[in-house]
């Protein structure tokens, strides 16, 4: 990427945390999931994201519990490493790096120190050549390893992750690839393949789709694209194998899973259905419908107690044993695709878009969480492959967010088209949208756009249809009844020579409208439907329109599929420039005259940023992604940036998003902007744990009589700092709570620690008690960490300053305190200075 | 986890009149109770005190009729020739009627031989009324004279001979005992105020009038004849306010509903309307014969309509405490103490409350939807209860069927019984435009489906051929009003000045 400025795109929120099973921690009280290139910690209970685990460089591929200690995980990564991590607190504390891209990760408890990976076949040949391999996780102190002990497991391993599962207490894997399942005896070394025709007399399509195996008995479940599952046995004898067939799902089997007892079989698919299997007991089936999207992944917590489900629409379910859902965690849902435009909600600044399918989803980008799902559809969603759904197609708001309107169209495909124009009140009461005018043949023909007015007094919409005209809606008294009725109605019909209607736009005071006809551009009154003037600048369509803001609303800019960005002055009804510029997308900064083009090149997009009045771009950046940009949006900042940077002061006052093909949504981000999140993060960490109590307002205090005396001029001293008094107390705050000793031990060590020393007027009895008393502290924090758990030794390692302390604690605590000791000492010079 | 969805039934605009509040309390009326007279009932006449009996003249006598009673309470015969237009004093007690040969006669309400009979019209007194002092009477007479009689003395006061033809209308003042305006076949409408012995106002109707009314205020006159009903502001010298033409046939009576001043009027053309204070027809009752007298009680309790072929039909209002008995008699089971229990406990201030989920209750065709059991649900659907009564119900089961991709399954495999009323269905409702879209779609399915054994069942044969029939008839019909479109358009496009073409561009569409 080119880096011209300070301004850079950054990919923000929103990524998908369906990619890979989740995992519930064995106290079930965290959920890890793979999400972009970090991974996602969450908490069971209240589906709060508490942290990431950041530190892969691409997409995260696998994340598997160690089953040497329960409280870290492994994850892989397409970058070519391994991580381990301890996941409550968030500490990376070792990577092996393998070389190859990664693709999953499995662990068993057998092998102990061995992670079998899947990584691309080393030959190029094939194009989906997939290799399970065993790698030797060396034991080293340090925090970089470099695993080369790779051993090849099988070549024929299906790309899909789920297709490969540990059998019976680690002692044979089970892997999968279309229609041959294959069985590999650690302690035999051999593998065994079974495999079944592609189609059989009855239709079924047998290829494999996902494997499971039972962890007490030898059993193999697969899944089965025709949505069977079969339950293989005696497959240690290559002859003699028996399988039982069981069918319930309708499409392919997405996912299997055993309950760690081995009790019951989890299966889902694209019925979004959980179907709980009873092992043993035939076709005894519980069945828990209507999850939300397809699911994707089944998972279960160690003690059987939870599963959880992750689903298309970018969510996941937690679901108690009991079979209720007690909890879900969703994430930006990305269908196929956005049809709507990315729009923001004016009352909570949401980014809404649609979401499932039927649905609006609001996205609140600050915080990056969904908030809420608003069902347009209203019907009952029928799971099946091929069947034409209805889908929202097109949403508008009002200035004030009052008033949404939404088309939902099905039928796209085949000559019959339905589709239903409604419009949604904001109600105070339920803070949601409420149905409020269903139009069920607004036009005779597909609507292309619509819009609403922008002024403050009566809201009008403007639909532009396929048929050739546009009409304008009102919500308002219908004469024949005289009851003032809340209900919208047709209140023109506008049509310019038949011609076929693109876009339409309302000027920022609403006195204009702007509907394009091919390659002309009609200005009406909205106020007597007259028809003003028109505008027309051959060849080409009009594909984008807009009124310019602000100072520059005399402008109107139009774009056209030749290749020419117009913009009319219209008080003279002339052209005031053009340019030729292929632009994809124009989008209108409502805060500021800025309006932002994306134009799309030789492959790759640039963006240009310009106002209306001058014909050169205020700014630009080149290669902002290789695909082209059908959607963006401008989000109004929650407090204004001052930068006076010329190059990105258009990011002061609101923020520009932007939606790729591939669905990732970008932002460009600005070089203070930057600076001020880090700052807040590393703030952030300290104000987790030092809550403002008497003892935080002493710190507090402290330390702003320490910046007054040491750091006269901070380069951000508008900004609060974090307490960096006492480096005792940040290394006490910072270790995790469990490796700790117990806090009436620690308690006298950490307030002598605080005591203002008279070191220069010290008297010796004083000091020798003090010390004394410090080593009999010393020595029961030895006591106390000794009688910790083992296995928390290894967090300890990442902790190098702590793991210091341990063994000679009161040594430490000597020169800590001599250092305290120091630090106190300008402090309270400068106490006695002040207080004369 | 989302619930199931119900089907979503559509709610269409009803085509035609809308319901208002108007409406509603015109519409709440009993069905009418019909008495038959021996003759055209030519006058009714409430009595202004409770309980507000009325006077009914038809033919040779004068019932007179309780609130509520079917048989006449008390009745004058003693009329040679036909007696009209009975009406009350302003106390109740007194009754006057004309009759065909001229004479009037006073009754007491408690007699039954006439108190006085004054003497003078030499031809068919129509018209009949006591003055608002109650001493006096006038009336009006074919002979073209409007007559004022002293009640005491029985003697002529005055007689007015300003009409020139038949006087048929007639409205006393309430307010002033020396007003009182008449109505004539020779188009006007006069005011006569006694103490200067002569009109004071005259008004050209323009057709003969049948009946005048005077509004409660005296502010405003209501004159009827032909198929017109004028209004005339007095108080600004008996100018038109406005002239109404809602009867297709002669104006025949009008009176006002004592609550909100509402002009009623009927017609020969069997039809009663019902107007708001700014004349327009708010409601619109049917009559079986042409109406030629009609009264309503005060509070709008009862209306009364006499008609040509002698039928006295009294609609009685509605009351609310009538349907509140009812309903209370319905919940005083003991259901109603187990359904109610708990219910009226007010919860304290620091009581926590805990709601109960409300369970979700699905229609049948919802549950075998959910089950996805398609042709049951079809066939509940199609059930002659809610394909007669709720068809919109049905296309929506239809709609949904369709929305699923299983609207031919659901079609597929049925016998000649099911196949018949899904084919009555269709010839009922097929170029209905709220239902012809799914319903064309499953003529199709239909045709596809048992195209080949169509010819084993004569029924199912039929029935095509009528549907054929049907749509062949509708196509035609589309086709024409096409072409009325196109001549439309092009007389429009006439029409339009040349000069601002660019400027209208469409009607606006309400």
């Amino acid at each position: 990427m080119v880096e011209q400025s300070d301004v850079r795109v950054v990919r923000c929120g929103g990524s998908k945390i369906n990619f890979r099973p989740p995992i519930i921690s064995t106290d079930s009280r965290f959920l890890l999931c793979a999400s972009g290139d970090s991974v996602k910690v969450y908490s069971t209970r209240t589906e709060e994201w508490l942290h990431s685990l950041q530190g892969h460089t691409n997409q995260v591929t696998g994340i598997a519990l160690n089953p040497a200690n329960h409280l870290q995980v492994y994850s892989c990564s397409a970058d070519g490493t391994v991580k381990l991590w301890d996941f409550i607190d968030g500490i990376l504390i070792k990577t092996f790096i393998i070389g190859h891209p990664l693709f999953a990760i499995y662990v068993s408890e057998k092998h102990e120190g061995i992670v079998f990976l899947h990584i691309v076949m080393d030959t190029e040949s094939k194009k989906e050549g997939f290799q399970l391999v065993a790698v030797h996780l060396p034991k080293s102190a340090e925090q970089e390893v470099e695993a080369k002990e790779l051993s090849a497991v099988s070549s024929q391993i299906s790309p899909n992750p789920s297709c490969t599962a540990f059998g019976r207490e680690g002692q044979y894997i089970a892997f999968a690839r279309n229609l041959q399942l294959n069985v590999y005896f650690f302690r035999k070394q051999k593998t065994y393949s079974f495999s079944l025709k592609a189609t059989d007399k009855k239709g079924a399509k047998n290829a494999f789709t996902c494997i499971a195996c039972h962890p007490t008995d030898d059993c193999i479940a697969t899944g089965h694209e025709d949505g069977k599952i079969r339950l293989w046995r005696n497959f240690i004898h290559k002859k003699e194998y028996t399988y039982s067939t069981q069918h319930w799902h309708h499409n392919a089997v997405n996912t299997l899973c055993f309950t760690p007892e081995g009790t019951n079989l989890l299966s889902g698919g694209i019925e979004s259905v959980l179907v709980q299997w009873q092992y043993g007991a035939g076709n005894r089936k519980e069945i828990l419908p209507r999850l939300g999207g397809s699911i994707l992944h089944v998972s279960t917590s160690s003690d059987g107690q939870l599963f959880c489900t992750s689903h298309s629409d970018n969510k996941i379910t937690v679901i108690e044993s009991s079979f209720k859902v007690c909890g879900v965690i969703q994430g930006l849902v990305k269908g196929d695709a956005v049809l709507t435009d990315l729009m923001i909600d004016p009352r909570s600044k949401a980014l809404v878009l649609n979401g499932k399918p039927g649905h609006l989803q609001f996205y609140s980008l600050l915080r990056d969480k969904h908030l809420y799902n608003l069902d347009i559809v209203q019907q009952e969603y029928i799971y099946e492959a091929g069947l034409d759904q209805f889908e929202v197609v097109k949403a508008a708001f009002d200035r004030k967010g009052f008033w949404l309107a939404t088309v939902e169209e099905r039928g796209q495909k085949s000559s019959d088209l339905e589709f239903f124009l409604k419009l949604w009140a904001y109600d105070e009461s339920t803070q949601s949208f409420v149905l409020n005018t269903t139009i069920t043949a607004a036009h005779t023909d597909r609507i292309i756009s619509m819009c609403f007015s922008s002024s403050e007094e009566t809201t009008m919409l403007v639909t532009t249809a396929e048929e050739g005209q546009f009409k304008a809606w009102c919500q308002g008294v219908d004469a024949d009844t005289e009851q003032d009725q809340n209900f919208w109605s047709c209140d023109f019909v506008g049509s310019y020579h038949n011609l076929k209607p693109t876009n339409c736009s309302f000027s920022a005071d609403s006195s204009l409208l702007a509907v394009s006809f091919q390659e002309v551009i009609t200005i009406w009154s909205p106020d007597t439907w007259e028809l003003l003037t028109t505008l027309c600048q051959p060849p080409g369509v009009i594909r984008d329109l807009c009124f310019g803001q602000l100072s520059c609303s005399k402008y109107l800019i139009a774009t056209t599929t030749e290749n020419l960005l117009c913009c009319w002055n219209l008080l003279t009804c002339a052209l005031e420039w053009s340019t030729s510029v292929e632009v994809s997308k124009l989008q209108l900064d409502p805060l500021s005259e800025n309006v932002a083009a994306f134009s799309y090149q030789s492959e790759h997009t640039d963006l240009f940023v310009f106002k209306p009045n001058e014909p050169r771009p205020l700014f630009s950046h080149k290669n902002v992604c290789s695909e082209k940009i059908h959607r963006a949006v401008f989000v109004p900042r929650e407090e204004p940036l001052n930068s006076c940077d010329e190059s990105s002061q258009w990011l002061n006052r609101s923020q520009l998003y932007f939606l790729t093909q591939n669905m990732d949504l970008m932002t460009f981000s600005t070089a203070t902007e930057e600076d001020r999140l880090l700052s807040s993060s590393r703030r952030l960490v300290i104000d987790d744990s030092v809550a403002v109590t008497p003892f935080y307002l002493l710190l507090g205090k402290h330390r702003q009589q320490q910046q007054k005396l040491d750091t006269p001029s901070h380069p951000a001293a508008d900004k609060p700092q974090q307490p960096q008094g006492s480096v005792t107390i940040t290394e006490l705050l910072h270790t995790p709570a469990h490796v700790l000793p117990a806090a009436s031990v620690l308690c006298s060590m950490f307030v002598s620690s605080l005591l203002i020393s008279n070191t220069g007027v010290q008297d010796p009895l004083r000091k020798e008690m003090e010390s004394s008393e410090q080593e009999m502290n010393g020595e029961e924090e030895d006591s106390e960490e000794e009688m910790e758990a083992c296995d928390s030794q290894q967090e300890l390692r990442a902790q190098g300053s702590v793991d210091e302390v341990t063994p000679k604690l009161s040594k430490a605590q000597e020169r800590e305190l001599k250092r305290v000791r120091k630090t106190d000492f300008s402090w309270m010079a400068g106490l006695v200075d002040s207080k004369p | 986890m989302a619930s199931f969805k119900p089907t979503k039934v559509q709610f269409l605009p009803k085509l035609g009149e809308k319901v208002t509040e108007e409406t509603l309390y015109w519409k709440n009326y009993k069905s009418p109770v019909q008495i038959k007279e021996f003759g055209a009932v030519t006058k009714i006449d409430f009595s202004p005190l409770p309980p507000h009996n009325y006077a009914v003249t038809a033919s040779t006598r004068i019932h007179i009729y309780g609130p509520h009673s079917q048989e006449p309470i008390r009745s004058f015969t003693r009329f040679r020739d036909t007696a009209y237009g009975g009406s009350f004093r302003g106390d109740g007690k007194l009754l006057v009627a004309g009759s065909e040969e001229g004479l009037i006669r006073l009754f007491d309400i408690s007699g039954r031989v006439a108190l006085r009979q004054f003497a003078g019209h030499s031809k068919a007194v129509h018209v009949t009324s006591f003055l608002s002092d109650g001493f006096r009477v006038v009336s009006g007479s074919d002979d073209l004279s409007c007559r004022v009689w002293d009640v005491p003395s029985a003697v002529e006061l005055s007689s007015l001979t300003e009409h020139t033809d038949y006087i048929r209308a007639l409205a006393p003042s309430r307010l002033n005992p020396d007003l009182f305006v008449t109505g004539s076949y020779d188009h006007t409408v006069k005011v006569f105020d006694m103490r200067s012995g002569s009109s004071v106002m005259t008004m050209q109707h323009g057709h003969p009038v049948e009946c005048v009314l005077l509004y409660p205020s005296e502010a405003l006159l209501v004159s009827t004849g032909g198929r017109y009903v004028k209004v005339w502001d007095l108080l600004k010298g008996g100018q038109e306010l406005v002239s109404l033409k809602n009867h297709h046939k002669t104006v025949t009576c009008a009176c006002l509903s004592s609550v909100g001043n509402k002009l009623l009027t009927g017609s020969l053309d069997r039809h009663i309307k019902v107007y708001n204070s700014s004349y327009k027809v708010v409601h619109n009752f049917d009559c079986d014969a042409s109406i030629l007298s009609m009264a309503i009680a005060p509070d709008d309790e009862a209306l009364a309509v006499g008609m040509t072929n002698g039928v006295l039909s009294v609609r009685h209002r509605k009351h609310q405490k009538d349907k509140e008995t009812l309903t209370s008699r319905r919940r005083r089971g003991p259901s109603y103490r187990v359904f109610v229990k708990g219910k009226n406990f007010m919860p304290r201030e620091d009581d926590f409350l805990v709601s109960k989920p409300v369970k979700q209750y699905l229609r049948k065709y919802d549950k075998q939807l959910k089950s996805f059991e398609v042709s049951k649900a079809l066939d509940t659907a199609l059930q002659t209860w809610t394909r007669t009564s709720k068809p919109d119900v049905t296309v929506a089961v239809i709609i949904e069927l369709n929305r699923r991709g299983t609207l031919k399954n659901a079609l597929a495999g049925r016998n000649e019984e099911s196949l018949t009323k899904i084919l009555n269905f269709l010839l009922k409702h097929i170029f209905d435009p709220r239902f012809s879209r799914p319903l064309l779609l499953v003529g199709d399915i239909v045709l596809d489906l048992y195209q080949q054994v169509f010819h084993k069942s004569p029924v199912v044969e039929r029935l095509l051929q009528r549907l054929m029939d049907v749509l062949g008839r509708e196509a035609e019909l589309q086709q024409e009003l096409l072409q009325v479109l196109g001549i439309l358009d092009t007389l429009f496009a006439s029409l339009t000045p040349r000069k601002e073409v660019a400027a209208l561009a469409a009607p606006p569409v309400a």
